[in-house]
Order: structure tokens, then sequence, then C-alpha cells
């Protein structure tokens, strides 16, 4: 377990915003309670101090998971969002959209959001921004990135394309093998 | 109105009368089940039948006229087939009417006449033709009237009381339910008691003290085991006769066989019926009565229900049994003793694949997996080690209790199923879990200082047969010595990874998932023994029954009905066992040994008290000299180290012995 370098914590920030925005701050500067990033065996996990401090007792070839796990680096560099950063995207999420309960199971599946199961969106949403997806009871169920701007999305058909996935809660099924 | 009135309802039977036609319709049903193949049955079965029918017919002859009534019952039985199953029981009413009839005497009795004459081929004609009897019965027949008005408001309380069996509405459904489930509770009753009655003639002898049930001989095994084994539904019989038997040896057995014979065939054939391991046999057996130990192997044939647990993280309860309820799925809370547990009776969906599930709304977690961290009671703020805690069932439960403060160790001595683990700890949104993957022994070397530490230890299974049926036949004596020990080690880590100062804490739970004495109060006594600062508390689940302080031929520590199990066929979840130690600050070596010299010098003293009740003024006075000198320096503000004062206090103590 380390520190971020400064290229890791850039490729990490970068895609973190692409969600959040500037509430990036949020997570970073968390006074009350300060939070870090760490990297073990290429994964990404967001965790209190507190904590970090206390795992730093267990070795790093028996260490599994601290945290959150945000995702991981490919061997390339690139940094991968998890399903399990949902919890920190939905949290400080500003583009939301919310499919139809139709479309929860297609969703979870790992299809794309088509404009029929579209049921809410973001005024504003411009094309290729990071959105989470949400039930209509406002569960968190993904992330992905719009292919359309909300205005676009207006004169689509029906079987058009709106959200890319990118992941699902129905990975914790799915991937589970390959996730941790 | 007396008629229509008598008609309607009559009184009841009295118990003799309710007896025979409940047996009578026992065999009637038995009947109607087996068909034609019941033919082999003995005469004496058959027997009450005929007579039965016959009495019905002759009550009919005598009751003049009231042979009809019977009929029309009779045909409207046909009519409603499968829906009057207790018909026969309405038959014995009515035909006690009769009785009653005769005896007070007719209130109209020729119009009774007439109406025999009159309407006998009609009536018998079936329902129909009393439609339109009633129909008619103003026009035409006056003299029937009385009667046919009778008939056609027997017909109609008929139907009406096959009305209210009949639509399903959100009002009565509840009622119903009740009404079938006593309907089925009945006919077990019933089916019991026919199978009472199957054991045949020698079942009246039983009060002469003659032996109904004849242990079958070592030639009779012989045959049997040639031919291939008893077929199961006598293997069942056997083993309950033989069960009844041992219940009441002195007067139920047969003259010349030992109680160890009976018992040495009953465990045969359990595990000839159940197919389990002979030596698992014998372990689970001796822990029950012989009644309640063939509960328990039945109760392990059929499976537990399924249980979620609310994650109190991200829903509520109530929040969470709706939005399931909206998906199609029936559930009840699992209890009082949980408030985050609900029973899920059946589902249309599947239950572990909703979009609740995925977003960690709730986890599939059996109902005995609940007890250990109950008992645990987990408080905010605290460092806490799950030590073997795949799939993460417990684990995330005490991160959700501690509401995501403090910190858990996860630990799982299995790399692949730390990946599950993982999964659910992340699904769950538990962010104050560290996985890690460690033998459990290693523990208080990788990191201690826990306020409360969780030792779900790895055991047999022998409470969750009904979930892993392999464990009947896979478990040996070597199985049951290697997992004794490595639990012993397990235990004694979890006491030594525990911070005895911790101001909130200082707990330790050890549950099993196996019944057996071995892994659950032998090891728990092990602990006691090998930690004097250990004691058993209370572990403040409500229910349960009490963990053995003697066993056969082994005592434990008198506390051990502290310690709690949990069986499935009487609490309806896994066989369980939960124990909770409070870990105090260890006395050092020396003073155990002074206390032990002083517990045997006290004992001494009670066989001789007479040299040893003096005081010593010599070794008093030095004593007394050695804290004023002490205290002088105090009083000069010079501090004396404990250290450097223990030493020499401690030293005189242990050499003037």
């Amino acid at each position: 377990m380390r520190p971020l370098t400064e290229d890791e914590s850039k490729a990490v920030f970068t895609k973190l915003a692409n969600y959040i925005g500037k509430n990036l701050v949020h997570l970073i500067d968390r006074p009350d309670d300060p939070h870090c990033f760490r990297l073990q065996k290429d994964r990404v996990y967001y965790m209190s101090e507190a904590n970090m401090r206390m795992s730093i007792s267990v070795a790093r070839p028996n260490l599994v998971s601290v945290g959150t796990c945000l995702g991981k680096f490919s061997k390339s560099g690139v940094f991968k969002l998890h399903i399990t950063a949902l919890d920190i995207l939905a949290q400080y999420a500003k583009y939301k959209v919310w499919v139809k309960a139709n479309g929860e199971m297609p969703y979870l599946y790992g299809n794309h959001v088509v404009k029929a199961h579209l049921g809410r969106i973001t005024e504003d949403t411009p094309e290729h921004q990071g959105v989470v997806i949400y039930s209509m009871s406002d569960v968190p169920l993904g992330f992905g990135v719009t292919a359309r701007s909300t205005v676009d999305t207006r004169k689509l058909d029906p079987t058009a394309i709106i959200v890319f996935h990118q992941a699902d809660v129905g990975e914790y099924l799915r991937d589970e093998d390959t996730l941790f | 109105m007396g008629r229509k009135q008598r008609l309607k309802q009559g009184d009841p039977a009295t118990l003799d009368e309710f007896k025979k036609s409940q047996k009578g319709s026992a065999k009637k049903r038995k009947a109607r089940d087996l068909g034609d193949s019941n033919d082999a049955q003995p005469p004496k079965k058959s027997k009450p039948q005929n007579g039965r029918a016959e009495t019905v017919k002759s009550k009919g002859a005598k009751g003049k006229g009231k042979a009809k009534e019977v009929d029309i019952d009779e045909d409207s039985d046909e009519q409603w087939g499968g829906i009057a199953i207790d018909d026969t029981q309405y038959l014995d009413a009515i035909t006690k009417f009769d009785f009653e009839e005769d005896d007070q005497g007719d209130p109209d009795p020729d119009a009774d006449a007439i109406m025999d004459d009159e309407n006998d081929d009609f009536l018998s004609g079936g329902p129909v033709h009393q439609l339109e009897f009633s129909d008619d019965s103003d026009a035409g027949l006056d003299d029937g009237d009385d009667f046919l008005k009778g008939a056609s408001d027997e017909d109609g309380s008929d139907v009406e009381s096959d009305d209210s069996d009949g639509p399903i509405t959100a009002k009565n459904m509840e009622r119903k339910s009740r009404a079938l489930d006593r309907k089925a509770a009945r006919e077990a009753e019933m089916d019991i008691e026919e199978a009472q009655a199957a054991t045949g003639p020698q079942d009246e002898e039983e009060g002469g003290g003659i032996a109904f049930f004849d242990l079958p001989t070592a030639e009779d095994l012989e045959q049997e085991k040639e031919a291939g084994g008893l077929p199961p539904d006598e293997l069942q019989k056997r083993i309950q006769d033989n069960a009844k038997v041992l219940k009441d040896f002195k007067t139920l057995a047969a003259t010349g066989r030992s109680r160890s014979e009976h018992v040495e065939q009953l465990l045969q054939d359990i595990a000839s019926y159940y197919g389990y391991n002979e030596f698992l046999t014998e372990k689970l057996f001796n822990l029950f009565s012989v009644s309640e130990a063939i509960e328990f192997f039945e109760a392990n044939e059929v499976p537990r229900p399924v249980t979620i647990r609310a994650n109190t993280l991200r829903t509520r309860r109530r929040d969470l049994a709706q939005a399931l309820i909206n998906r199609g799925v029936t559930l009840e809370p699992v209890g009082k003793w949980s408030n985050v547990g609900l029973q899920v009776f059946e589902s249309t969906v599947p239950i572990g694949a909703t979009p609740e599930y995925l977003a960690g709304h709730y986890m599939l977690q059996a109902a005995s997996s609940f007890l250990p961290v109950i008992a645990l009671a987990p408080e905010s703020n605290e460092r806490i080690l799950d030590m073997a805690s795949a799939p993460g069932g417990k684990a995330t439960y005490i991160s959700a209790l501690m509401r995501n403060t403090g910190i858990v160790f996860a630990n799982d001595s299995n790399k692949a199923r730390t990946k599950s683990l993982t999964a659910n700890v992340h699904r769950m949104g538990c962010k104050n879990v560290v996985v890690c993957n460690y033998d459990g022994r290693e523990f208080p070397k990788v990191i201690g200082g826990f306020d409360r530490v969780l030792l779900d230890s790895p055991c047999s299974g022998t409470g969750v047969i009904s979930k892993d049926p392999s464990v009947k036949l896979s478990k040996s004596e070597k199985d049951f010595q290697l997992l004794g020990d490595l639990q012993r080690q397990l235990i004694l880590c979890a006491i030594d990874s525990i911070n005895p100062e911790s101001k909130t804490g200082g707990y330790v739970t050890y549950s099993t998932c196996s019944v057996t004495v071995d892994e659950n109060e032998a090891v728990v006594d092990y602990a006691l023994r090998k930690r004097p600062n250990v004691e058993l508390v209370d572990t403040g689940i409500g229910f349960g029954v009490d963990g053995f302080t003697n066993y056969r031929e082994k005592k434990f520590s008198k506390d051990m009905h502290l310690t709690k199990r949990f069986y499935p066929h009487v609490h309806n979840m896994d066989g369980f066992f939960v124990a909770k130690f409070k870990v105090n600050k260890p006395t050092r070596k020396k003073d155990v040994q002074k206390s032990a010299e002083v517990e045997a010098e006290e004992e001494n003293a009670v066989v001789e008290p007479g040299p040893l009740t003096g005081f010593d003024a010599e070794e008093d006075q030095a004593i007394i000299d050695k804290w004023e000198r002490q205290h002088v320096l105090k009083t000069k503000g010079i501090k004396i180290r404990p250290k450097a004062n223990a030493a020499p206090k401690g030293s005189p103590a242990v050499t003037a012995h």
C-alpha cells in the first residue's frame, strides 16, 4: 500500500471529475475526517486516515481491501473506475439519469440505456458527460456516459441509445472474480 | 320452524360419537386415496366401514323418510366432489338428528309419511329435481311443502356454507387460510391416529404388558440385508416403534433384549434411513433424548426458511419490505429478537438478483448467523476483528451496527473466499472494513488490541446438514479431532487479540454452526482453563437452549449455562452455538500462584484451623517497617518507582514459603 504518484493522482482525479466535477474538492478536503487515496496491487482505495494507519500493520500480500475501492490501473497506466466507486459518485454526482422500472433489469444486465427506458434526466446535460444512473426510486444503479445532450434526446426514436453503459451494480454478481 | 332449525345445524356430537366418526372418516379417506389397492387391508379395518354404511341405511329406514335426506346429501356430496371432504362428519350429524327426531317424536308425522310416498322418487333423483320442487312447491304439493321447504332450505344453507368457502377476497383470506391450516392439522392428526391404528391388533395388547414391537433378530437382519434392506416406510415405522419402546423401556420392552440392543438397532436404522455414517449418527443421537433425536434428524431433511438482513447503512427494514413486496415477494419480520431480519416465504423473482439486492439494500443471511453479532453487540468507534468472515454476512452486519465508524478487520484464511467477501463489503457500502487474508492463528502477531473479536469458527457443519447434506457421510472421528485442535488454537488467539484495558469492550464471541459438544462446550471450557482472566458472560440473546454444564463423562465450567445452543427442530434455524467471553486484565503469574497457595491454605484451614489463625508479629513488623520507610520518603517528595517497589515486595513473599 502506498500513496499515489503525481501521474496516478492526475489520472484518478480526471476520471472522478468527469462525474462529480468540482465536488471532487469535497472528497479530498474533509477536515472533520481526513481521507486519503492509496494504491494497493494496481487498485486505488479511498479510506479514512485512521483506518489507513491501522491497516498498515497488515502485510502487503495479505491485504485484500481497505475502505472503498475506486478502480484499477491497467498495465498501460490507464485508470478505470469500478462499480465499487458508485457510492462516492452517487453522493456527489452532477448529472443524473433516471431509468424507468422496465429499464432497470436490462441496464443491470449490462446494456446501454435506450430512449424508451429513460425516465428523467438532468436538464442541461451535455454530450459525452459522465452521469450516474438511478432507478425511479432514487437507488443508484451504475454510471455511464451520455451519447446525446439533453436537448438532442427529445427528437430521438425510442430505441436510440441515450447513455453508454460503463458499470452497473449487476457486476457484483457477474464479475465478482475479476472485480477484486 | 323447528325443522328448518334442526336442518341447519345440529348439536355437537358426543365425544364417543365424534371419535367414531373421525376414525370412520379417516378410514374412508384412506380407502378413497388408496382406491382398489386397499383390498389387501386386514378385514378388521374394513369392517367398521361396512358397519357404518349399514347403520346409515338402517337409520334411514327407521327414521321414515329421513333416508331421502341422507340420499340427497350423498348426492350433493358426489356433486361437490373433492370440495366436501369432511362430508362424513356432516352425514354423521344428520343421522344424529334422525335419532333425536325419533326420540322426541316427529312434530309432523303425517306430512312426512305423505311426503315419503309422494316424493321419494323425485328426491332421490338428485338436487336438480329438488330445485324444481322448491320452485313449484307452492303450486302443487301442499302436503310436502313443509318438508320441501326444509329440503330446499337445507340445500340453500349447504350452498351458502360452500359459498363462504368459495371466493377468496382480501377480507376473508386470512380466515380462510387459518381454516385451511386447521384442516391440515386435523388431517395430520387423523393420519397419526391412523398410523397408530395401523400398528395392528397388538396395539390393544400394549396395555397388557406384552411388547408390540419385536426387535429383529440377527437372522432377520441377515435376510433383510440379502433382500437389499427394508423399504423406507417400514424402516421409518421400525424407527418410530423402537423409539416408543425406548421411551418407556420398562413396560414396553420385550423380555430378553437389552436396552443397548434396541439403541444399536435404532442407530443402524437411523443411519440407513437418513443416510448418515454410523459415527455421526451416534454422535448426534447422544446429544438428545430419543424422540428429540429423531425430530432433529427429521428437521435436517427440511430446508430452513430463507431470511434476509436489511442493510441499515442503505435503507430501513420497512422500506425494504415494501420494495420487495412490490416485486412479488412475500415476507415477514423474522422475529422479535431482530429488528433487521426478514423471513421470505415465497418469491416470484430470484431473491439474490433483485435490483435492491445488487444495490446492497439487503444480504441473504441465515437467521442463525445474526446471533453471534447480536451477542457481540459492537459499539461505535471500536476496533473489531472477525476472524473467519467470508462471505461477509456477519462482518457487514457489524459494520452496519457501528454505522461505518471505527474499524472492522474482516479476515479469512481462504484467498478465493475473500473475493466474495470484498464484493459483499463493497456492495453493502461498508467503508470501515479492512479485508485481509491471514490464517486466523497468526492474529495477535498481525495486529492486536481489539475491543471485540468475533470468532465464527470453522466447524464440521452438523448444524447446517439441511443446507449441506454431504456432512452426513464425510465427517469422521479424525475430522472432529482436527477441527477441535484448530478451534482451540483459534479461540486462544481470539482471546489474546483482545485489549483487556478496553473501556467499552473486551469481549470475545465464539460461535459455530455445529451442535456437537466437542466443538462447542469442550472448546469453551478449554479456553476458560487456559486463560484464567477470561470469564463467560450472558450472550444477550433472549432465547435458545442453555449449553451443557456436563455431558456424559465430561464436566464443564459451571458457567457453561450462559452459552446458548440453537437447534433446527426447536428454533427452526440452523443448529448453532454462541458463547460470549469477557476478557479481564490478566493477573500476574505470581498473583495467580499466590492466590492458589492462599486457596490451598484455606483448604487446609478448614481441616486444621488451629495453628494458622494466629498472626505472626515478627513478619508483620517487617512489612509495617517497610511501608513506614516508604511513607517517610513520600512525604519528603521522593517518588518511588512502582517497579522497584514491586520487586522487593514480591520476592520475600515468594521465598518465604
